[in-house]
This record gives C-alpha cells, sequence and structure tokens, in this order.
C-alpha cells in the first residue's frame, strides 16, 4: 500500500436502480490512506455511491476499480444495517464476527483472536460489555459495537454510510477519533455525512454530489456557499 | 413408586409398536426441534405450516401412482415441497409479495390439490393416513427413512450452524464477507422440506409441523442462547412425543394428536413461567419497577 495511490477509481460511473439513475458521470479517485466525506443533499446518490464502491450495484455505464489490496480487504458499514435487534447474541459475538475473513463458518477464535475482541471492544469504550445481549444495548452503544467489529475487520478502505446519524454527541466525538486513527494507520476512509461542521472540522477531502459531482477535492474549497448552492439547485432537498 | 416406574415403562417394554413410535418419533423431534429454532429466529413460524401443505400433491400423486408406498410418496413429497419452496422464492423475488404470502398462496393450493388427488384413488382411511400418520404401525423402511433424515439434518446443521446463525443475525454482513448466505438458505430449506416428508409418516403432515414449531417456541422461554434453545426443542420433543405416546395408550386416543397436545402443554407452561419473558416473570418484573419507581418518590 503507497499513500497517494489510486485506492478506489470511479471511471464515468453512472448507477441507478429500479427506474430510476442515482448518480450519473462520476469520475474521480480515493487515494490511498485519505480521508474523505461524502456530502449532498438528500437524494443526491450518497449512499448509491457507496453500494456501487462495495460492490453491492453494478454500474449502468462505466467503471469502478479497487486497488488489489482494497478489493480483498473492503468493509462497508450500510447506513440501515440488516441487524436483527431480537437475535439472541451477545455483544462479544457480534463483534467476534468481524474476524469472519479469517475464522470462516467452521474455525474457532484462538486466543489473541479473543483478546482482540476484548481490545476492540475497550477500544470503542465497551469493555465490560461483552457479555450484554445486543438486545439491551443503546443505539450508541450498539454503533460501537459495530465500529468495533469493523476494526476486527482490518480492512484498507472503510465505507461507512451515515455512522453518526442515530447517535449522541459524546459517541460521535469518539468514534470520529477511531475514524481518525484509522486515517492515520493509512486506511482508506470514505464517510457519508449530513452535518457538515463535522465535515469541515475532521475531514481533509470532500466529495459534494448532487446526483453529479458538484466538486471533489480539499473540504473548505468544496464546502464553498456557491458550491452549496448550486447542489442544492440540483436536488429538491436541503443541506443542513 | 414402581408402581409409577411401570406405568411409565411398561407400554414400551411389553409392546414392540410402542418402541417403534417412539423411537420415530424421537429420532423426529431430534431434528425438528433444531430446525424449529431458526425458523423461529427468521420470523418464518407459519413456513414450516405452509410448507408441511405443500408436499401434500407430491405424497398424493406418490399414492395415487404406486399405493401406499413409502418411496413413492416420499420421492412426490420431496419433489413438491422443494419445487414449491423455489416458487414461493421466486415469486416473492420477482413481484411485490412478502415471502410468508407468498408461501401462504402456494401451500393453501397445495392443500387443495392434495386432498383432491388422494380422495380420487384414496379412502377417508388413507386421508387420515396422510394427514395425521401412523405413529403407531410405523415399519422398518418408514424407521429408517425418519432415523437416517434425522442423523443428516443434525449432521449439516452442526456443519452450516454459523452460516445460518449470522445469516439471520445479519444477512448484509454475510453478503458483504461472500458468505453463501443464498446457498445456506436453500440448504437450510431442503432439510426443511427432507424433515416434513420423513415426518408425515410418523405424525401427519398436519400435525408435523407441531413436533417442529411447540418445542422450538417454548424453548425460547428458557434459554438464551441459539446453540442451547437447540437442544432445549429438540429433548422438549422428546418429552412430548414419550408423554404423548403414553397418554395415547392408556386413554386409547389417537397417538399423533396427544403428542402434539402434548408439546402444546410444554409451550403453554413455558409461555408461563419461563424466565426469559414467560408472563409471570413479566409480571415479576413490571412489580419490582414500580417499587423501585415509588421508593425513589419517598426518598
Amino acid at each position: 500500500m503507497v499513500v497517494g495511490q489510486p485506492a478506489i477509481e470511479l471511471e464515468r460511473v453512472w448507477l441507478g436502480w429500479r427506474d430510476r439513475i442515482a448518480v450519473r458521470d462520476v469520475s474521480g479517485v480515493f487515494e490511498q490512506g485519505s480521508l474523505t466525506a461524502i456530502v449532498g443533499p438528500n437524494g443526491a446518490g450518497k449512499s448509491t455511491l457507496v453500494k456501487g464502491i462495495a460492490g453491492r450495484l453494478n454500474p449502468l455505464r462505466g467503471r469502478i476499480h479497487l486497488a488489489v489490496d482494497v478489493a480483498r480487504r473492503l468493509a462497508c458499514l450500510p447506513q440501515s444495517a440488516e441487524l436483527d435487534l431480537g437475535f439472541p447474541i451477545s455483544t462479544f459475538d457480534l463483534v467476534a464476527l468481524g474476524a469472519w475473513h479469517r475464522v470462516g463458518a467452521w474455525r474457532g477464535l484462538d486466543g489473541p483472536g479473543l483478546d482482540a475482541v476484548d481490545e476492540a471492544l475497550r477500544v470503542v469504550g465497551l469493555a465490560g460489555f461483552g457479555r450484554r445481549p445486543v438486545d439491551t444495548l443503546s443505539g450508541g452503544q450498539l454503533q460501537r459495537a459495530l465500529f468495533a467489529r469493523l476494526m476486527l475487520r482490518d480492512a484498507r478502505a472503510i465505507l461507512l454510510d451515515e455512522p453518526f446519524s442515530a447517535v449522541d454527541r459524546a459517541t460521535t466525538e469518539d468514534l470520529l477519533d477511531l475514524l481518525h486513527a484509522w486515517h492515520a494507520e493509512g486506511r482508506t476512509v470514505i464517510a457519508v455525512l449530513h452535518d457538515l461542521d463535522i465535515v469541515r472540522a475532521h475531514f481533509p477531502r470532500t466529495l459534494l454530489l448532487a446526483g453529479q459531482v458538484v466538486e471533489w477535492g480539499p473540504t473548505e474549497q468544496v464546502l464553498s456557499p456557491a458550491n452549496l448552492h448550486l447542489a442544492r439547485h440540483l436536488c429538491a432537498g436541503g443541506l443542513q | 413408586m414402581s408402581h409409577w416406574l411401570e406405568l411409565l415403562t411398561q407400554p414400551f417394554i411389553d409392546y414392540g409398536f410402542m418402541r417403534r413410535a417412539l423411537a420415530g418419533a424421537w429420532a423426529l423431534s431430534f431434528a425438528a426441534g433444531p430446525l424449529g429454532v431458526f425458523l423461529v429466529l427468521r420470523r418464518l413460524s407459519l413456513m414450516g405450516d405452509a410448507m408441511a401443505h405443500a408436499i401434500l400433491p407430491g405424497v398424493a400423486v406418490g399414492f395415487l401412482t404406486a399405493g401406499l408406498s413409502l418411496s413413492a410418496m416420499t420421492l412426490g413429497g420431496l419433489v413438491t415441497g422443494v419445487v414449491v419452496a423455489l416458487l414461493a422464492g421466486l415469486v416473492s423475488r420477482l413481484t411485490p409479495l412478502r415471502e410468508d404470502a407468498s408461501f401462504a398462496a402456494f401451500y393453501l393450493v397445495s392443500l387443495g390439490l392434495g386432498v383432491l388427488l388422494v380422495s380420487l384413488r384414496g379412502t377417508n382411511m388413507d386421508l387420515i393416513h396422510v394427514l395425521f400418520g401412523t405413529v403407531l404401525g410405523l415399519n422398518d423402511p418408514a424407521l429408517l427413512l425418519v432415523t437416517a433424515v434425522s442423523s443428516v439434518t443434525l449432521l449439516a446443521l452442526a456443519g452450516l450452524f454459523r452460516v445460518l446463525v449470522v445469516e439471520c443475525l445479519d444477512p448484509s454482513f454475510l453478503r458483504s464477507e461472500g458468505g453463501a448466505g443464498a446457498w445456506a438458505h436453500m440448504a437450510f430449506l431442503l432439510l426443511l422440506v427432507l424433515n416434513l416428508v420423513a415426518g408425515f409418516q410418523v405424525l401427519g403432515t398436519l400435525m408435523v409441523v407441531g413436533i417442529m414449531m411447540l418445542p422450538a417456541t417454548a424453548a425460547r422461554f428458557w434459554v438464551r442462547a441459539v446453540g442451547g434453545q437447540m437442544i432445549l426443542a429438540a429433548a422438549l420433543g422428546a418429552l412430548s412425543s414419550y408423554a404423548g405416546l403414553l397418554v395415547s395408550f392408556y386413554h386409547d386416543v389417537p397417538a399423533s394428536p396427544a403428542i402434539i397436545l402434548a408439546a402444546g402443554a410444554l409451550y403453554f407452561v413455558s409461555v408461563a413461567f419461563g424466565p426469559h419473558g414467560g408472563v409471570l416473570q413479566l409480571a415479576r418484573q413490571a412489580r419490582l419497577r414500580r417499587a423501585r419507581l415509588l421508593e425513589s418518590m419517598e426518598s
């Protein structure tokens, strides 16, 4: 992995689902080790683009190219995880699923593997929560657990769709620290966000989307009043 | 004491047909209970019912072509069970209809078709055999079939356990990890059909779902962990079979409804007394919460 090399390249990508085209003609590069926010009004195609990069949606036209190590080790936390919260599973076991790529369907976790789960729980502030059933966690605690699961994935690129939408300020701050730690380790981090204050404070690069790219580059330059106005104009929704 | 022991064991010591019935019902319980636990966890409790009816036309075609032949009826049931599972899945994927509604539609059609087909040639007695089973008349091939299916099911569940758990818990995660969720789902449906087909020999197509779902739903009131629920469901199913056969023997009532009613009794006991969401436990918790609230108001 070389910081600055392309991690994810988009070449004139068009994405859509059902009878709607959500993303038009998007081209650009997420560099290795970059920390990028994707912002835009409601219906701008942010989640659709993330789905496309994660390989859950095939482009209608164009090409999404992932670097070899990124393709092998890509983690994604969707906006509404299809998690069955009534399922009888402990927080420890939920987090341990992050080691699926190593243990698969049959192998067990060895000593260091179990320690890694404990460590991930500690880092996200859930030390001592391992035995708690998942259905007793609050929204913020659950999001922390899902971040701990992402940690165990040890992914080269991490896609997050609205990771702070249902959590309180303190949890958001803690999880942002974790994002910075991943960034410092040279991982490529891409997050769909709504809160522009958070983007300005924490994300060096931003992709402003409104069905098409409004601008993609350094955050201060991208989030100019003129660009935000244009994005609002292009979409029917509104930016906060 | 010895009198009680005699009452509880003598029918099985004296009569071969009772021993065979117990062996068949236990074999079925050991596999059906754990399968039922996954159906409950997937919120597909009614799917077992739907699938049980779905095998009826196939069983009926087997019966029409070869009479009360085990292999013909088993093969027929297996084929229609798998076809209905595939078609129902296809309809729910291609149309806005949800999978449960799609299954319900197919099972109602299957039930009508199955009863019509059996009535074409059979007598009412044959129809009753198919619908309610012949647990007290299990022959060697039927017993072998149900024990073989049970063994295969338990081995397959052991192999698929983690994939099935993750597929219930977080299907999108399994997809992102390249886990074979769709294949595991298909394998699970196949196991379901296999057990229902084997089970209709024992308890009949209408009753077989009872030994699958009642112990599974009862188990969740006692144990939290999925593995524990599976073991308990199998044990409760075995206990229901034993109790049902005894009641049937002493009171001269049909065996398969007696087994299902015994499972039903265990279910109601679990709903009332189970420590995980049982009615009494919920009432006790509500009382405690209220007491704590009053205490905090006074202090």
